[in-house]
């Protein structure tokens, strides 16, 4: 396959698990302004679960990415539950500070479990390998991630633009004290977005595994790549976030790909420049 | 910082009164500093440490200047803690050991890389911040990392070597010349924090923390006053990080990651922001903790370190010394009581 294809075939099904990664995070921050760094760490749970129960109990691999989603969504229900909702009205530091050693946490109780060691896992045969098409090779696989959310990003463009659900969420992003005002019950709303998102981020990790790999520090190496995204596509805004995470996934492969030497220098550069052109990101409406 | 404020606003009358009588040296200070040399007769076994912990307390200094006292959230404050670890590494292995120019050398160039990013911090706040300064700080890693004719890259800067301070004292194996110089350090440039917090120009710093949208509104160059202070902060980063070059005699990159900024970022939590002795103290408990269990596995101990974390900001928002001084005030509160 020549270099440039490859590298923007590459670079898209990148692109693609870091937004399933990052979707969440983007809607829970427009809402409800809460910073959260734990979000990686659904994620990485996420690609725990994936691995635990093909290796250790010998799922097939596609009963495992349902419960990859869920086990994101119970985790993230139950730390907003019990720590987050306090902190909606606290200052960003105190949220950061609060998120970031639930990932120290999790980074840890990971390494306990574990250890440090890169997790393996065998994809199902019809998964591996890749197909000709028109001269060109494309991995199976990739091709699957692209299509997988390909599929859940219009289910969410959908719910998101054509529900009552999804009309109650853009209302509680766009003003959160209006919504209230209307009757919007913005605090289960929340919840169960909240939820969601940590359910897509889990789903993603599973599906990371076989590209990305799986170690305890997942949940950090990861984090920033996911704040790029959600910080240049826009808070609350699902194309922001996927054109971001489509930039990015592409613009990282082609660094590496055609200048190894300046590693990620290109890319924190570009979100330096992104950022203080655009501070509420490309779409961000505040 | 709201009660020193009102008990010490009673009695005087002026503004300046104010500033006078917050600028008081306490006996709590005085024995505070006293007790920092108690390392030297106590325990010279670990003199090492203590130079360490003297370090980082500046380095955590610095950053409670600008997030404690200025509200400037930074994710990325190593970035010149850094760029002073390399300016006085560069400059040994140039042949030039020096210590007390390599220090001043090394301000110098993390106040003028301060100087210069502080025109983008002023600008922005919130999450644009947090997100700049955090990529600032992956940015200056990843290109010390690549630059590797430099830096040295992944194994660091090699070939440092340290002169006699003052032509006199050898840095020695025990640290005997290592904490005198580090603790000399420290105590000159908190004399210098002290002096501005307590300053007008410290007090409208509070007024930033307190509430960006007024300042301005009552005639404050708000974004001069945070060019200003960042870049005093960026110096003394700056100073914070060539004393860990002199007294070890490396310098990693990791002088300059995300971990190293997210270390300080705790121990000033966990002391205590806003406070001057916050850091210091913060610092101290880290260190000495991280000693203790330094048998522990480094992904362990960051399980306590979040643990603590969570308790801090849920229980104590204001640290040990917000704890603290609650308790002194709720034990006075109840002695004013029992009396009639």
């Amino acid at each position: 396959m020549p270099p440039f294809f490859g590298v923007l075939f590459d670079g898209a099904a990148y692109g693609m698990l870091l937004f399933l990664m990052s979707v969440g995070l983007s809607v829970t921050l427009g809402m409800m302004n809460f910073v959260n760094l734990a979000h990686c760490s659904f994620a990485m749970l996420g690609g725990y679960v994936t691995v635990t129960l093909m290796n250790a109990l010998g799922w097939p691999f596609f009963a495992t990415l349902p419960l990859a989603f869920i086990a994101g969504a119970a985790a993230s229900i139950v730390l907003e539950r019990i720590f987050f909702r306090r902190f909606y009205n606290s200052n960003e530091l105190n949220q950061c500070l609060l998120t970031i050693g639930i990932v120290f946490v999790s980074i840890a109780a990971a390494a306990y479990i574990y250890g440090t060691d890169q997790q393996s896992m065998q994809l199902p045969r019809y998964l591996r390998g890749s197909v000709t098409f028109g001269g060109l090779d494309f991995a199976i696989y990739r091709i699957f991630l692209i299509a997988v959310a390909a599929l859940i990003t219009i289910v969410l463009v959908v719910t998101l633009e054509s529900t009552r659900f999804g009309a109650q969420v853009r209302a509680a992003v766009n003003n959160q004290r209006m919504a209230r005002g209307l009757g919007i019950d913005v605090d289960t709303l929340f919840a169960v977005t909240f939820a969601l998102g940590g359910g897509l981020a889990g789903l993603g990790g599973g599906l990371a595994v076989a590209m990305l790999g799986l170690d305890p520090s997942f949940a950090l190496t990861y984090l920033i790549y996911v704040l790029i995204i959600v910080a240049v596509g826009g808070l609350g805004s699902i194309t922001g976030s996927f054109v971001a995470a489509m930039l990015l996934g592409v613009a990282d492969m082609a660094g590496k790909y055609y200048i190894p030497a300046f590693g990620s220098v290109l890319i924190y550069l570009v979100m330096l420049v992104m950022i203080m052109w655009r501070p509420t990101g490309l779409f961000g409406r505040r | 910082m709201a009660s020193e404020t009102m008990t010490a606003a009673a009695a005087p009358t002026g503004p300046h009164d104010v500033l006078r009588a917050q600028a008081r040296w306490r006996w709590g200070e005085i024995a505070f500093w006293i007790a920092t040399l108690l390392p030297f007769v106590l325990t010279p076994d670990y003199l090492v440490l203590a130079s360490q912990v003297a370090i980082t307390a500046l380095f955590a200094l610095s950053l409670d200047l600008i997030l404690g006292f200025s509200g400037i959230v930074s994710l990325g404050h190593a970035a010149y803690f850094g760029v002073g670890a390399y300016t006085a590494g560069l400059l040994s292995v140039w042949g030039w050991g020096e210590p007390l120019t390599g220090l001043l050398a090394a301000g110098i160039a993390a106040g003028l890389v301060g100087y210069i990013t502080s025109f983008v911090i002023a600008r922005f706040r919130h999450l644009a911040l947090i997100m700049i300064t955090l990529g600032f700080c992956l940015l200056l890693q990843e290109a010390a990392n690549s630059a590797s004719w430099l830096t040295g890259g992944f194994n660091g800067l090699q070939g440092i070597h340290t002169w006699r301070l003052l032509g006199k004292f050898e840095f020695d194996l025990y640290g005997y010349t290592a904490y005198g110089y580090a603790l000399a350090g420290l105590f000159l440039v908190f004399l210098l924090a002290r002096r501005i917090i307590h300053s007008p120009f410290g007090l409208a710093l509070r007024g930033i923390r307190e509430n960006n949208a007024r300042m301005p509104a009552i005639g404050a160059p708000t974004h001069s006053h945070i060019r200003t202070i960042y870049t005093i902060a960026a110096i003394i980063a700056g100073i914070a990080g060539a004393l860990l070059t002199q007294t070890t005699e490396t310098v990693s990159l990791e002088t300059l990651g995300f971990q190293r900024s997210a270390d300080v970022l705790v121990m000033l939590i966990i002391g205590g922001t806003g406070r001057l002795y916050g850091g210091l103290i913060g610092a101290a408990v880290y260190m000495v903790a991280r000693d203790q269990f330094s048998g522990l596995n480094p992904q362990y101990w960051y399980f306590w370190i979040g643990l603590l974390l969570i308790a801090v900001v849920m229980l104590l928002p204001n640290g040990i010394l917000g704890g603290l001084s609650s308790l002194a005030q709720w034990v006075e509160a109840k002695w004013r009581k029992k009396l009639p």
